[in-house]
């Protein structure tokens, strides 16, 4: 391939750099947990069981996601209707909500006194039972099949226009199309938002716990949380981080060794026309799966809302103030992990073997926000008042958590840019910033505004380790919403909830909207 | 980013301008320190009589505040730790931490006599099981909520205190009996929460009958809410309770100021404010002052408390049983 023939330029050394960085900011609060260990450290008698069930409803949760989610994306992907976008927007949402706000969307619907329940009684059925190992996979695939979804979408959106009028002109069926056309897009685009759908649910605590129903759902995290908290067993605790490590290096592995460098189309960046051998019951199927998914998604997001509006106007000015703190983060956080994830990115998309690099980045959303909160506690306190230094650590760790997100988003486009525009780029002896502004960039604009997005979304819901640090009068959105939740307040905790959703929702939407206006344009 | 900057030198300038006045950090539990709880009317009453700045840091909970502590050992910043429950002293006595207040308590309105070197109780609360006053055949006793098809929600005891006070309590109440009590609860508990906030939330959506909390809960309704239709079960084999209490640290550098908190902590300017924030009984104000709304409350007949230092024995045998009864 020609791109490998050209040296590394200095954005690919920052990339570089950027990997080192990220890795040592994982690793070195693990050390530092471990350093204030006693020797050796060892494991309890629960925690093997914690490993086993995180791995299984971990695996669990990440296929079904994947396989309801391929139905959905390939509906949105060859039919255009009135109002798609925002359908797409909304139906993202579920990903961006904080933890508990989804739990009791998802339970306003599913749960024992849920709509469900009730609907299944007024027809004279019997009851579901949501908690349990089905209630766990149910809420993982609630939060994750957004970003499954959208994943894959993109996949599809990046498959050129002139491919698809090739297909339409040599007359391709439904199982052709399967076969040359969402067969390898599948095989290219999956592993990666396995992977990535996998490493959140391994750090899943407060959801396995609460729908799981009780201490047969324990997973890794609470067990760190026991190690931590009840025991003071730093190694314990700093023992079950690397386990996380591990696993997230055997999964990336497993993962992305799925993933051959493929050959990739050239086309001229048009939009996409009509699907090749669409039929009746094509539309059909694909109608059911939008409705369906919509319903899925929506319905509990709804709930949230409706408990939200009465409390809306009267909110109490704190929360005002600490959406406004949030915001603010959320956006710093986006600025700092968009320029961690665009150097990488690029540095990846030159590597025989992408995916050893992204998978490194992998780490920071596979291991124990408690352990690396604790960790950076430790390193912090040794030269700084952590207390002080709340906001811009929360800042830190919301944008090194987020880097998974948009590096997922941005590779597999960056990937292509290089095979296509970067090889005209190559052969016209362009080179350096003219060669990245002009030939690489705008193709990974698209990617890039969805990537921003999930991140500026993720900083803002996220409860993050502010907790670990709090200080009167520093509180972000998530954090006062638990406080007004812990005060009885429960309906300020509900408008607080809304707003938090609304705002979180908005910013993905611009950053989203932004990418897509500029690929829109060409 | 620039505003987070901003705020950070700002919160420097801040410190600067008060390093004329003594500071006096205070470490407390998050909810202790938000704006809905008691830390705002507390701190502002203490700096009108102390000449101080009183600053309280958060963590997390009771837990997590001792975890910090230990973590920090003897570098910390902290004068005062406050909010500890007898569950935790034990433990925090052996960190050597802390010293002796050197206090005579006067005037305690504790259910318990209470004398203890380094540690004054501030408040105090029964662990109950809260539901709707139109609940039918509500349970006296865990027997007879094992018995019912009466649904509960409860906390996990390895990441909160009051799923702690509940192991507790089977313990005290039942010893070798409690598992078999946790075998009988197993179909009447719909889930477990990480913590007291999403069982409450899961119980006031009606996801269980009851939830574990307080029996002053239904004080909150009653007062915050005018709604009178919540009330706790009482159970005839009595209730656990929850003290929670405040030390002074040893390395300390401000000691005659942080004594002279602990003597405000116990006098009616800290505890009036109690009642309708942490929304517990203070632990040195007369009954006849609390709130009204307050003397609606179920009075249990029985106070039930391991004694701190058997405590972390305790609880480590009552997790296992609880995790074996449970984990079916």
């Amino acid at each position: 391939m020609a791109s490998r023939a050209r040296p590394l330029s200095v954005i690919h050394w920052t990339g570089a750099a950027m990997v080192a960085l990220v890795v040592l900011c994982v690793l070195v609060p693990l050390g530092a947990v471990m350093a204030r260990a006693d020797w050796p450290p060892s494991l309890g008698p629960g925690d093997w069981a914690a490993i086993r069930f995180t791995l299984l409803q971990a695996a669990l949760s990440a296929l079904f996601s994947l396989a309801l989610a391929i139905p959905v994306a390939r509906a949105l992907a060859r039919r255009s209707f009135r109002g798609r976008g925002a359908l797409v927007t909304l139906m993202g949402a579920p990903f961006l909500l904080p933890v508990i706000v989804a739990v009791l969307g998802l339970l306003a619907v599913f749960g024992r006194a849920g709509w469900l329940n009730d609907a299944l009684a007024g027809v004279g059925l019997g009851r579901i039972d949501i908690y349990g190992l089905q209630g766990v996979v149910l809420a993982h695939v609630f939060l994750n099949l957004p970003l499954a979804v959208r994943l894959i979408l993109q996949g599809w959106q990046a498959n050129p226009a002139e491919r698809m009028r090739l297909a339409t002109a040599l007359g391709f069926s439904a199982r052709e199309m399967r076969r040359h056309f969402e067969g390898p897009l599948l095989r290219a685009v999956l592993p990666g938002a396995g992977l990535l759908i996998f490493l959140i649910c391994t750090t899943s605590f407060a959801v396995a716990l609460i729908l799981g129903g009780g201490p047969r759902a324990t997973t890794v995290e609470l067990a760190i949380y026991q190690a931590f908290r009840f025991d003071f067993d730093l190694g314990r605790a700093a023992l079950l981080g690397l386990i996380q490590v591990a696993i997230c290096v055997t999964a990336g592995v497993l993962a992305f060794g799925a993933i051959r460098r493929q050959e990739v189309g050239a086309g001229l960046d048009r939009p996409a026309l009509p699907w090749p051998g669409d039929r009746a019951w094509a539309r059909l199927f694909d109608a059911a799966a939008i409705m369906a998914a919509a319903l899925f998604l929506l319905l509990p997001m709804l709930a949230v809302a409706l408990k939200g509006l009465p409390a809306l106007p009267s909110l109490p000015p704190q929360v005002w103030a600490a959406a406004l703190r949030s915001i603010f983060l959320a956006l710093a956080s986006t600025m700092l992990a968009v320029a961690l994830a665009l150097p990488i990115a690029l540095l990846t998309a030159r590597l025989a073997r992408p995916g050893l690099v992204e998978m490194l980045a992998f780490l920071t959303i596979a291991v124990s926000p408690l352990v690396i909160g604790t960790g950076l506690f430790i390193v912090i306190r040794s030269i700084a008042n952590p207390v002080a230094l709340a906001l811009p650590v929360t800042g830190l760790v919301n944008a090194l958590v987020a880097l998974p997100f948009i590096l997922r988003a941005l590779v597999p486009a960056a990937i292509t840019a290089e095979a296509t525009q970067g090889r005209l780029a190559d052969a016209l002896g362009m080179g350096g910033l003219a060669r990245l502004r002009h030939a690489i960039l705008p193709r990974l604009a698209r990617p890039l505004g969805f990537g921003a997005g999930l991140a500026a979304a993720f900083s803002m819901g996220d409860l993050g380790v502010i907790a670990l640090f709090s200080m009167p009068g520093q509180g972000t959105l998530p954090l006062e919403m638990y406080r007004l939740m812990g005060a009885y307040r429960t309906d300020d905790a509900q408008g607080a909830a809304l707003l938090l959703m609304a705002l979180t929702l908005g910013l993905f939407w611009l950053f989203d909207r932004g990418g897509r206006l500029d690929a829109a344009t060409r | 980013m620039k505003h987070t900057i901003m705020a950070a030198g700002l919160s420097v300038v801040a410190g600067a301008a008060f390093a004329q006045s003594p500071v006096l950090t205070v470490y407390t539990y998050d909810s202790f320190v938000s704006d809905w709880g008691p830390g705002p009317a507390i701190e502002a009453a203490f700096e009108a009589q102390c000449a101080c700045d009183l600053q309280f840091v958060g963590a997390g909970d009771g837990a997590a505040l001792l975890a910090r502590l230990r973590l920090e050992g003897d570098a910390t910043e902290a004068d005062i730790v406050l909010g500890l429950d007898t569950n935790l002293t034990a433990s925090a006595r052996a960190t050597g931490l802390f010293a002796a207040h050197g206090i005579t308590p006067e005037g305690l309105t504790l259910p318990v006599a209470w004398d203890d070197a380094e540690f004054l109780p501030f408040d105090w609360g029964y662990f109950a099981f809260v539901h709707r006053t139109d609940l039918a055949n509500v349970p006296t006793s865990f027997e007879a909520l094992a018995a019912s098809d009466i649904s509960i929600v409860i906390q996990d005891p390895r990441s909160s205190t009051p799923g702690l006070g509940l192991l507790m309590w089977v313990q005290a109440a039942h010893g070798d009996n409690a598992a078999a009590i946790w075998e009988g609860l197993a179909d009447n508990i719909v889930t477990v929460t990480p913590g007291w906030s999403e069982a409450y939330g899961l119980f006031l959506e009606g996801e269980a009958d009851m939830v574990l909390s307080y029996t002053t809960s239904p004080a909150y309704h009653l007062i915050a809410e005018e709604d009178a239709g919540y009330t706790a079960a009482a159970f005839d084999e009595g209730h656990y309770m929850q003290i929670e209490v405040a030390g002074q640290l040893a390395g300390s550098d401000q000691p005659e100021l942080a004594k002279a908190f602990l003597e405000f902590m116990l006098s009616p300017a800290f505890q009036e404010v109690i009642p309708m924030t942490n929304w517990m009984y203070p632990a040195a104000l007369d009954p006849a002052a609390l709130p009204d709304g307050f003397e609606s409350l179920i009075a249990p007949a029985k106070a039930l408390l391991v004694a701190q230092d058997e405590a972390p024995a305790i609880r480590d045998a009552a997790l296992a049983t609880w995790q074996a009864a449970l984990a079916r």
